[in-house]
């Protein structure tokens, strides 16, 4: 049973939201009184055991959290290492997403507050929005990306379904970064009635904290599962990283332990040697993106770039700045993983162990399966942030599947 | 040049100034440059050269638009540099209106020096606040350059006097709670934070955000020490399309219109 202390920020900015040289806020004055708002909300809600009771009521009952650490037998026998997944993708809606949107939710009932507006790329944020919405009674918009509206049809009939609006946004690169933007505008017109949802461990602060909070239980049961199942604490955890809500979820129950390396697997799109990729940390420079200080895709006058990934959840030109600090520290390592090595583990994952990942997870997958060549033997533990359900018709397409006549040779790998 | 000398002006006169903005590169490099000087000799007191930026929060669709289009046709940050130069060699004192991030890409020390030198008065900064514009005090205090920042309805009183103290120039209220775009009525929500700003700074008072025609300008004009237009004036080039000279006639049309109402308080 988790306690009060457990959705505390366990890996607190200063005052105002800086971590080392990254985050902060960086947003129009317009805005700040409410980021107050919810700031003061937030942290007296945290300290107050109903709200905490509630939340954790609704993570156990409804959310279906704890999820579950598995021992991958079969995916380890062909990693060389002990493969451990955290199985947040059998979370009420198909990911770690739940958690982040129960807790905001909740607080925005407690601000009363009648509408809630989200962002979402892949749309899992959106459905977990949707979701907690119908459940607590509040009207919800979500702004999701033409281009991810294409290629996320099945989550935008289930935000609709659900109750939600959706609105397919049609400025710019029509990704993530401009649902955001949209959002944002969103927002700034309607902040006295309506709370912005943020979807991931980025934006200005306290978003950044306030998500880390909601998620953070993806870590401390991970930890405390591992210390169950082996004894020991894993030398490794890997994790997806976009914005980076699944991975610092993850990290912040681990950071404190100097002998686990926390790894962060980047969209790698077509190579990162290509202008077609999403690896924020490894290939962006420090700038301001929405609202904080931090790792940045952009050129040389300080215009964001276009990112690519054929995972809409991780097609995000910026990255959360705990992220940016752990990176700039050394306490975490972030790794490129190419859109064909993400397929190739999702499609592992399905043969190897009957579990179909989110593209997004199988990131972390086939991060943690080029890991496992530099650490034989030892515990890797992957936190699967999402399923695979959404992400058929992407799947489709790159294997050739569908048609039932025709079989999808197996590799040599999996022979 | 300090948007101080304008106020003062206007102030001689005993009416608002009259604040215009287009982005830089929209329609096209020439194109701003001529259109800008067309809203000089028309009326226009102050000048805001916009930085298009690939994400900017705080506009509506009608601005969007011209930013994207300038963007695809190429504007620079030395471009918007060069629009400044040639704009403000018409007397009129000339603002740079940016998003944060081209600044701190630029340099943020380097900017300030290559603005000071095209002969740009200051910056207006939408997206960013005092509490994180450290380097930007800085580096406009050590040229005595505007430092234009934005209250809203929202701002506490707390934040309002924080602000108004690290403005120089003007301060720029906006109107409502919202997006840049033409609204059909005057802002309600602008008198009342014109009167808590008045209280808080002996500054000079900007109204911007949904004014498009003159009695919009007049009603503000009437409280306020300028009246900002940006959207008004984007939509007469859009219109235009590529016939230019209606573009600018259009635009000369309002701005005299606008100018009009200005004075009519």
């Amino acid at each position: 049973m988790s306690t009060a202390h457990e959705i505390r920020p366990g890996y607190g900015p200063d005052e105002t939201g800086h971590y080392g040289d990254f985050g902060g806020r960086f947003m129009p004055e317009a805005l700040v009184a409410a980021l107050d708002e919810l700031d003061t909300a937030w942290q007296k809600a945290v300290l107050d055991p109903v709200f905490i009771a509630d939340f954790e009521r609704l993570l156990r009952d409804y959310a279906g959290t704890p999820s579950m650490l598995y021992d991958a037998e079969r995916l380890s026998e062909r990693a060389g290492a002990r493969i451990l997944l955290k199985r947040e993708d059998l979370n009420h809606t198909g990911a770690h997403k739940i958690r982040n949107v129960l807790g905001q939710a909740l607080l925005t009932k407690r601000m009363g507050k009648k509408r809630v507006i989200a962002e979402t790329g892949a749309g899992q944020h959106g459905v977990a929005s949707a979701t907690a919405a119908a459940y607590l009674g509040l009207d919800c918009t979500v702004y999701m990306g033409e281009v991810d509206t294409e290629r996320q049809a099945l989550n935008v009939a289930r935000m609709q379904l659900l109750g939600a609006e959706v609105v397919p946004v049609t400025s710019g690169s029509r990704t993530l970064k401009d649902a955001i933007n949209e959002a944002l505008r969103d927002w700034v017109a309607s902040v006295d009635h309506t709370a912005y949802l943020f979807g991931t461990a980025a934006g200005p602060h306290p978003f950044p904290s306030l998500v880390l909070s909601f998620v953070r239980g993806i870590g401390d049961e991970a930890r405390r599962q591992c210390l169950e199942l082996t004894g020991a604490l894993p030398e490794a955890v890997a994790a997806c990283v976009g914005g980076g809500s699944n991975a610092i979820g993850l990290f912040a129950g681990f950071v404190d332990d100097p002998d686990v390396a926390l790894y962060g697997y980047e969209p790698g799109g077509d190579g990162v040697d290509t202008d077609r990729h999403a690896a924020t940390i490894w290939a962006g420079d420090v700038g301001v993106l929405h609202g904080a200080r931090t790792y940045v895709l952009q050129d040389e006058d300080g215009q964001t770039l276009e990112s690519h990934s054929i995972s809409a959840g991780l097609d995000y030109p910026g990255v959360g700045p705990q992220h940016a600090h752990l990176a700039r520290t050394g306490r975490a390592s972030y790794v490129p993983v190419t859109d064909t090595e993400a397929m190739e583990a999702m499609r592992l994952l399905s043969r190897t162990e009957g579990i179909i990942p989110a593209i997004e997870s199988a990131h972390a997958v086939a991060g943690a399966m080029n890991l496992a060549k530099e650490r034989p033997g030892q515990t890797i533990l992957v936190n699967l942030s999402g399923r695979g359900d959404k992400d058929m018709a992407t799947a489709l397409e790159w294997f050739g599947l569908g048609d039932a006549e025709a079989t999808d040779e197996p590799t040599e790998q999996e022979q | 040049m300090s948007v101080s000398v304008a106020f003062e002006k206007a102030r001689a006169d005993d009416r608002a100034a009259l604040v215009g903005y287009l982005p830089a590169g929209f329609p096209d490099a020439e194109g701003s440059i001529d259109a800008l000087q067309v809203m000089v000799e028309a009326g226009c007191d102050v000048i805001e050269v916009g930085l298009p930026y690939s994400d900017p929060v705080m506009d509506g669709p009608t601005v969007q638009a011209a930013v994207q289009q300038a963007l695809e046709g190429g504007s620079r940050t030395t471009d918007v540099l060069r629009t400044v130069e040639a704009v403000a060699a018409t007397g009129a004192p000339t603002v740079v209106m940016t998003a944060w991030n081209p600044v701190e890409r630029y340099g943020v020390e380097r900017f300030a020096a290559a603005l000071d030198d095209a002969g740009g008065a200051g910056l207006i900064t939408p997206d960013i606040t005092p509490d994180e514009a450290g380097p930007w005090l800085e580096a406009a205090d050590a040229r005595d350059l505007d430092k234009i920042f934005l209250v809203a309805p929202s701002s506490t009183p707390e934040r309002l006097a924080m602000t108004v103290a690290s403005c120089r120039g003007f301060v720029y209220a906006t109107a409502v709670m919202g997006v840049t775009g033409a609204r059909s009525s005057a802002p309600t929500l602008a008198g009342p934070l014109v009167e808590r700003t008045r209280a808080a700074t002996d500054l000079p008072i900007g109204v911007g955000l949904g004014i498009s025609n003159a009695d919009q300008a007049a009603e503000v004009a009437a409280y306020a020490d300028a009246v900002i237009v940006g959207s008004a004036f984007v939509r007469t080039l859009l219109d235009a399309g590529t016939d230019r000279r209606a573009g600018l006639d259009a635009l000369r049309a309002l701005t005299e219109d606008l100018a009009r109402g200005v004075r009519r308080a």
